[in-house]
């Protein structure tokens, strides 16, 4: 009850600061990864890109799509399972991929 | 059944037209429905998720020429593309915004902003599409990848077979991104159809919400696709 209450709270009060002030961060990560990529940042180039897309996506994620405010916590099990799962796939695939080059 | 006269007795009330009878309350209701969207939207995360490793086992294996396929395709488009991705996920919130507050004009604007930011992104695909068939990347009888240099090894060519895997790897996680835009245009249209003839109210716009939901997560596949595409080796 206390969360669809606060849910509702923050429904009245106005959050469209909050959602322009996401879509300008959203445009600076892309600015961001347009100019890094051509910064030669030795083998960090990928992590560093691959890092402002996370928090882009994040940031679509919680404030967007409301998983912050979400007043039901199944969808943040959800949400978490999804990522557990996919980290799942691409961890243990690329895990044996890299394991079995060694030769 | 002992239970159905005390049932019966709950829904005798007056109550929200748009409750069904089987949710106790609004909330519940709303809920019930995003939540069924984000078990849908997992289902598709593990969908991408396919592709994605595919993507990455073989840009381990073949790193230096998907560095030299992807140095082909035009960053511009795909940087205008993200940009136009972003400001369509902002019109979508503020068409969820406007719905929740009785908006009609703001919602019906947003909505056919929201479109034309849909088909914008569409139509720079298609040019960029177009360029690859002129250049002939696109996998296939008539593909060719001769002489490309590696970037950072001037006297070094990519194998155009490697190149072809990148290519055929852009083209499915792009295509399969582009299908997923125009299923979200056709959603959007309806969305469109039903604000316009006064159908969302404060009390239910689920539908609003949760195509809305499908549209970010649309834009989010975008995010990891542009680095991961367009940006390998750009330094060089």
């Amino acid at each position: 009850m206390s969360a669809h209450s606060s849910a509702s709270a923050s429904a009245t009060s106005s959050p469209l600061k909050g959602y322009f002030a996401v879509w300008i961060a959203l445009l600076v990560g892309t600015g961001l990864t347009v100019y890094a990529a051509t910064l030669d940042l030795a083998p960090y180039n990928a992590a560093v890109a691959l890092g402002i897309a996370t928090i882009k996506a994040t940031l679509v994620a919680l404030f967007f799509m409301h998983v912050w405010h979400a007043g039901e916590k199944l969808i943040k099990v959800v949400v978490i399972s999804a990522l557990f799962f996919l980290l799942l796939l691409l961890g243990l695939t690329m895990t044996d991929y890299a394991a079995r080059l060694w030769s | 059944m002992p239970d159905s006269s005390t049932a019966t007795g709950l829904h005798t009330g007056a109550h929200n037209p748009a409750l069904l009878h089987h949710f106790a309350e609004p909330e519940q209701q709303r809920d019930a429905a995003s939540l069924g969207m984000w078990v849908f939207l997992a289902t598709e995360v593990m969908f991408f998720g396919g592709l994605f490793c595919a993507y990455l086992v073989y840009r381990r294996w073949y790193f230096p020429d998907f560095a030299a396929a992807s140095k082909t395709i035009n960053m511009g488009y795909g940087a205008t593309n993200t940009a136009v991705l972003i400001c369509s996920s902002l019109t979508v919130v503020l068409a969820v915004w406007a719905a929740q507050t009785a908006r009609r004009t703001l919602l019906i604007t947003s909505l056919i902003l929201t479109m034309i930011l849909g088909l914008a992104f569409l139509g720079i695909k298609g040019i960029e599409y177009r360029e690859k068939f002129v250049e002939h990347h696109v996998p296939g009888a008539s593909f060719s990848f001769e002489k490309v240099p590696i970037p950072g090894h001037p006297d070094e060519y990519a194998n155009p077979r490697h190149a072809q895997i990148f290519f055929s790897l852009y083209f499915v996680m792009t295509g399969l991104h582009a299908l997923h835009m125009i299923i979200g245009l056709g959603i959007f249209l309806w969305l469109l159809a039903m604000a316009w003839k006064g159908r969302f109210t404060p009390e239910w716009h689920t539908p609003v919400e949760i195509g809305g939901l499908y549209w970010h997560f649309v834009d989010i596949i975008w995010i990891y696709l542009f680095p991961l595409l367009y940006l390998i080796d750009r330094h060089l």
